[in-house]
Order: structure tokens, then C-alpha cells, then sequence
């Protein structure tokens, strides 16, 4: 039986009621943490070695270090969950939305921050009326205002929705939009909002599975989370499997612990193809990473593992093709996603990602040419020059260096299958 | 003349005040207001403006931006489509197609009664529902054409409106209480916080320059 940190209480009758999380302990990490002092609450996290769960993938303790300790300061949670197939932050709000609100606290308590703010995608309605629900409830029990559990410590909690935008996921957008504003990508240095955040303050801004690791942290010891896992990936991840799978869903794994083959095969998991078909490709941690071959199913599923094939563990969501489905309608219809989202800001972003999406729609339709497959290179180069991995970057965020990662892993893999569509002046595929 | 009704001007009160910076407020009150109206209308950004004291064209300029915040008017049902990745692999194009064919409209497009607009939307986070539809913020899925049909029927003759409500994410769940510590008490108690720690190092160094 392997542990399940995140998603223990995921399946229980009403796991977002207060009640049941008490039931489980729940709280009692809040209660220990405002006993400790917060620099104590801090080394706990350092020792857990835990990596950013957004997709980054930076240090949470080494984050927190690098807070500038001016008076005001602030913590936001980054809830603005939609790198396309990823849906583990979904689970986690709403089955435990009062674990989350604790590791909220208990972080709000160790960087000292002067408000904690939770910015959920507008989109999760359920999500958003379950962690309100749980933040009243949290209120009410005095998890949470005033001097919290007689500790001294005092601290509110804001529920905020965003309004349905992908890049407000990158954090300097994300706090753009919670001061009322478009969701546009702060311009580079200061490299992190923890020098330079939200109302110009100091800011830390952490994903809510990382939140959500926090009350077992502190509840086993750094040192209990550090001992699961392998190197760098330590502790477990929700993995959210989807695509060409039987079994797609979330799955909480010990990191390292499986293989991608593993993953989408084992009955328990992922349970395999349909009869009869094969794996295509594997597209690791979300659609901004370069996918990955059959070959490169025995990988474990740990974040130097995946980065050393040239990919990214990211944001924990894979997503299976299989021999029946079409290469070119994949990465197509992830540029058409890139280019709808694209903030507009950066040319090489905004102009690049419509190119590339007409130019790939052109080769999936059967209208192209062959030189439209350099065409479309020149202009992935041209937003991520040299076309290496980690890309180069032209552009003010990561979205703009994303959209190549689709193309360029497409027609290196599958340069035959363009060709056909090409050649046959349409899709092979049926669909 | 108010757009707001007294209780819902009451929750924009709570809003603002939960907010170093009122205009943090914008996203939720535009929220607020479709929940109220459907949609965003000109009178509404006007009153969400003066509760912010902003421009109402600096509250179009945000909710211009983001795909939630309609300023035309929408159907009662907004239906949206996942076409993105996953759900593609599952046949979300095709769905598309044929919630097209089904409410007569394309994506975009409301119906004549105003009871339906069609969205393709990007994924919303229910991959393994795929393909999977929302209506109203809220997840159906996997949906064959056939349980496509269903829910448009079971929509239409509002056996669905426990589990869909009219518009507006935060219009079943809200806030029960302002933000309860000022500001000023908490930077003083972080005031205190710093200067203890200071002084926890400050002995801890201490403490080791005495056993070198």
C-alpha cells in the first residue's frame, strides 16, 4: 500500500465538511505549527525537499527563503488550474478544501504573510462554493481571524475567483489579476514576486498541491516526506492521467516509484490501451512539454528523470496517444489552444502562435505544402530560437516558448505521418 | 437607481472591503453581477466602477480580457464544449459538432429563445471525463451524442436547476463574514514576529560563537 499524502481523505463521505476533516485529525497541524515558531515550521519544509507542484518545479522551502522581509507581505495560492489536462488541483479543492486552507495558514504563519489569498480558476463553480464553504466553516471554528487557537498569530483568509484566462496561471499574471487587472505577464527582472509581488509587496506564490502537502509535513517531519521518493523528487505526486487511456484519472504516486509504463498500463492505474492498439507518444506534464516516445516508457516518473529525456515532469498531467490517433490534429489543436490564450503582449507570442495554428490546421486539412513543414519550423524558431529544450526564450512569460514544444516534438517523431497528409492532400486518421 | 439589489449590494460591500486595494474586488463583483443579470451590462460596470472608485471603462478594459465576463447577453444555459487535447482524443470535435446540430447554432451563437449559447471552450479541467461539456460552470461528462441529448432535454424542462443554477459562480456559496483583523494590527503583530525572530538568531549566534 503505498501513502497517500493529498488525496487520504479523496472517496470519504462529505471529505469537505469540517466535521469529517476533524474527524481525521484535521487542524491539529495548524495547532502544532502555531506552537513552533515559524522559522522552526520553515526548516520542516527545507528538510521535506518538496518541489514546487505547480509545474516549475522550484523548491517550496528555498521559495519561502527568498521572501524579502519587509513589514507587509503576502501569500497567494495558485489555484488558476488549466494547463490542458491537468486536473489534479480540481480533486484536491473540492473533496479536501479545508487541507488546503490549513497548509494555507500554517505557510501564511511561516513567512509571516499580512494576508493569505486563494486564487481559484473561475471556472471550478464547485470548487469555489466548496473552499468558501470551508473557509466560513474555518472561521467559525477559529482556524483562521484573530488570534487563531489563542496563539497570538492573526491572519484572513480571501477566497478569489478568476474569470476564465490560462496565462493568469503564471504568477506575475495571476497577481496582476488579483489586483483587478488584465492578466498580463509582469515584465522580467524582478525574476519572482517574493522581491516584488502583489501591491508591490513581497509576495509568495505557491500551487495548491504544495499547499495541500503542508499539514502532513509538519504532522510527520520534513524528514518522513524526504524519505519518499528518489534525488530531487521527493515525497508523492498527483499524477492525472488522460488521453487515449482506459482508465483515465487522478492518481497519488510516491515519486520514482512507477514508470510512465507502469502508469498507463498496470490494471490499478492507468489499465492500458483498447485492444489491439499501441502508444504513440506520451505528452508529460501538461502541453507545454515536449512529448516523449515509446521508448521512453521505462522513465520513472520523477522530475530529473523526465528532464534528463528532454521533457518535463511539469504540472504532474500526462496525457496518452495511441497508434489510432492523428499527430497533427494533437499538436494543432494545442497551438489553437496557445493561440486563443496568448495574451496578446509579445509579438513573437501573439503573431507566432496564429502562424503556426492556420499553418497546422492547413497540414491536417490537406491544403499544404511540403515546404510548410519549414514554414512552420522558421516560426517556432522564431519564438523559441534554436528550438532547444529548455527553450530560449523571446518573450516576456514561458506561454510563448510553450507553443513550439508541440510542433517541433510532432514532426520530429512523425515527420512521415505530415508527409502523408500532406501527399494524400488530407488526414489518414478516421475521426 | 441601483443595479445592484440591496443584499447583493450588501455582498459588494463585504467584496471591497476584503482588499488592501478595493479594485481587487473587480473580478469578484463582475462575478456578483452576472449572477445578478446573466451577463455584464453597461449599467452594471458603471455601479461596479463607482463601489471601486475606478472608470467604468477601466472595468470593461479588465473584463474585456477574460473569456467568463460577458458583456452581450448570453442564454439562459451557456454550454460549453471541451475541445482541448484530451478531451479531442475522446472525440470532443465530433461533440462539438453535434451539440451544433442539436441547438441549431454555432459555437458562439445563442438560440432564438435565449435558453442556450454555445461555447467551444478550452479544457476545463474534467479530463478524464472526456469529452466532457459544462453548463453553467458545472461538469458533464463523458458524453456520447445520445447523453448530449439528454441533457439538453433535461435543461430545457428544468429537471436539472438543482444541479445547475442560473448564472454566476458565486451565487450559492458566499462569504460569511468581512475580513476580521485590520491591517494595521496585523503589521504590528508582524512587527513583533520579525523583532522576536531577530532576537531568536541574534542568541543562536550568539550561542555558537560561545562553544567555538
Amino acid at each position: 500500500m503505498s501513502t497517500k499524502i493529498v488525496t487520504a481523505r479523496v472517496g470519504v463521505p462529505d471529505s469537505y465538511l469540517l466535521s469529517t476533516y476533524l474527524e481525521h485529525g484535521g487542524y491539529s497541524s495548524l495547532k502544532k505549527a502555531l506552537a513552533m515558531t515559524p522559522e522552526e515550521v520553515h526548516a520542516e519544509v527545507n528538510a521535506s525537499g518538496m518541489l514546487g507542484r505547480g509545474g516549475a518545479g522550484f523548491e517550496a522551502g528555498r521559495k519561502w527563503a527568498m521572501l524579502k522581509q519587509d513589514v507587509v507581505r503576502y501569500l497567494v495560492v495558485n489555484g488558476d488550474e488549466s494547463e490542458p489536462s491537468t486536473f489534479k488541483d480540481h480533486l484536491l479543492v473540492e473533496q479536501d478544501p479545508h487541507q488546503l486552507v490549513e497548509g494555507t495558514l500554517i505557510t501564511a504563519y511561516a513567512i509571516g504573510a499580512s494576508r493569505a489569498f486563494i486564487y481559484l480558476r473561475g471556472e471550478f463553480a464547485l470548487g469555489l462554493e466548496r473552499v468558501q464553504a470551508a473557509i466560513n466553516e474555518a472561521y467559525a471554528y477559529g482556524a483562521v481571524g484573530r488570534n487563531i487557537f489563542g496563539s497570538g498569530f492573526s491572519i484572513d483568509l480571501v477566497l478569489q475567483p478568476g474569470a476564465g484566462a490560462y496565462i493568469c496561471g503564471e504568477e506575475t499574471a495571476l497577481i496582476e489579476s488579483l489586483e483587478g487587472k488584465r492578466g498580463f505577464p509582469r515584465i522580467k527582472p524582478p525574476y519572482f514576486p517574493a522581491v516584488i509581488g502583489l501591491y508591490g509587496a513581497p509576495t509568495i506564490v505557491n500551487n495548491v498541491e504544495t499547499m495541500s502537502n503542508i499539514p502532513w509535513i509538519i504532522a510527520n517531519g520534513g524528514k518522513s516526506f524526504a524519505a519518499l521518493g528518489k534525488g530531487r523528487s521527493t515525497g508523492t505526486r498527483l499524477f492525472a492521467l488522460s488521453g487515449d487511456v482506459l482508465r483515465p484519472g487522478n492518481y497519488e504516486l510516491e515519486m520514482t516509484s512507477k514508470t510512465f509504463r507502469e502508469l498507463i498500463f498496470d490494471p490499478e492505474f492507468g489499465g492500458g490501451l483498447r485492444d489491439g492498439r499501441s502508444v504513440k507518444a506520451v505528452i508529460p506534464g501538461g502541453v507545454s512539454a515536449p512529448w516523449i516516445g515509446p521508448d521512453n516508457l521505462d522513465l520513472p516518473l520523477g522530475q530529473d528523470e523526465v528532464a534528463q529525456a528532454g521533457s518535463m515532469l511539469g504540472s504532474g498531467s500526462i496525457i496518452v496517444i495511441d497508434d489510432h490517433s492523428c499527430a497533427v490534429r494533437a499538436a494543432w489543436r494545442i497551438t489553437k489552444f496557445f493561440n486563443r490564450e496568448s495574451c496578446g503582449q509579445c509579438t513573437p507570442c501573439r503573431e507566432g502562435s496564429g502562424w503556426i495554428e492556420k499553418i497546422m490546421h492547413r497540414i491536417e486539412l490537406g491544403s499544404a505544402t511540403e515546404s510548410d513543414l519549414d514554414l512552420v519550423l522558421d516560426v517556432c524558431d522564431n519564438i523559441a530560437p534554436g528550438l532547444t529544450w529548455p527553450p530560449q526564450q523571446t518573450t516576456i512569460c514561458v506561454l510563448g516558448p510553450s507553443i513550439p514544444s508541440s510542433v517541433v516534438s510532432a514532426i520530429k517523431m512523425f515527420r512521415d505521418e505530415f508527409m502523408i497528409h500532406i501527399k494524400e492532400e488530407g488526414c489518414p486518421f478516421v475521426h | 437607481m441601483s443595479f445592484f439589489t440591496p443584499e447583493n449590494l450588501g455582498k459588494a460591500q463585504v467584496l471591497v472591503g476584503l482588499y488592501p486595494d478595493k479594485r481587487s474586488a473587480l473580478i469578484p463583483l463582475c462575478h456578483l453581477a452576472q449572477g445578478q443579470h446573466g451577463h455584464l451590462s453597461n449599467e452594471a460596470m458603471v455601479e461596479i466602477a463607482e463601489l471601486l472608485g475606478i472608470q467604468p471603462a477601466e472595468v470593461m478594459g479588465t473584463a474585456s480580457f477574460y473569456d467568463m465576463l460577458h458583456t452581450e447577453e448570453v442564454g439562459k444555459y451557456l454550454v460549453g464544449v471541451c475541445t482541448n487535447v484530451a478531451c479531442m482524443l475522446g472525440g470532443g470535435l465530433e461533440l462539438l459538432e453535434h451539440a451544433s446540430d442539436v441547438l441549431g447554432i454555432p459555437p458562439g451563437a445563442t438560440t432564438d429563445d435565449g435558453m442556450f449559447t454555445l461555447e467551444e471552450v478550452e479544457c476545463v479541467a474534467h479530463c478524464d471525463k472526456a469529452p466532457c461539456a459544462q453548463v453553467n460552470y458545472r461538469y458533464f461528462g463523458p458524453l456520447a451524442d445520445s447523453d448530449f441529448d439528454r441533457l439538453v432535454d433535461d435543461l430545457r424542462s428544468d429537471r436539472l436547476s438543482e444541479t445547475v443554477p442560473p448564472h454566476g459562480v458565486l451565487s450559492r456559496v458566499f462569504r460569511d463574514a468581512p475580513a476580521m483583523v485590520p491591517l494595521e494590527i496585523i503589521h504590528q503583530e508582524r512587527r513583533d514576529m520579525d523583532e522576536a525572530k531577530k532576537a531568536r538568531l541574534a542568541a543562536q549566534n550568539q550561542d555558537a560563537g560561545g562553544k567555538q
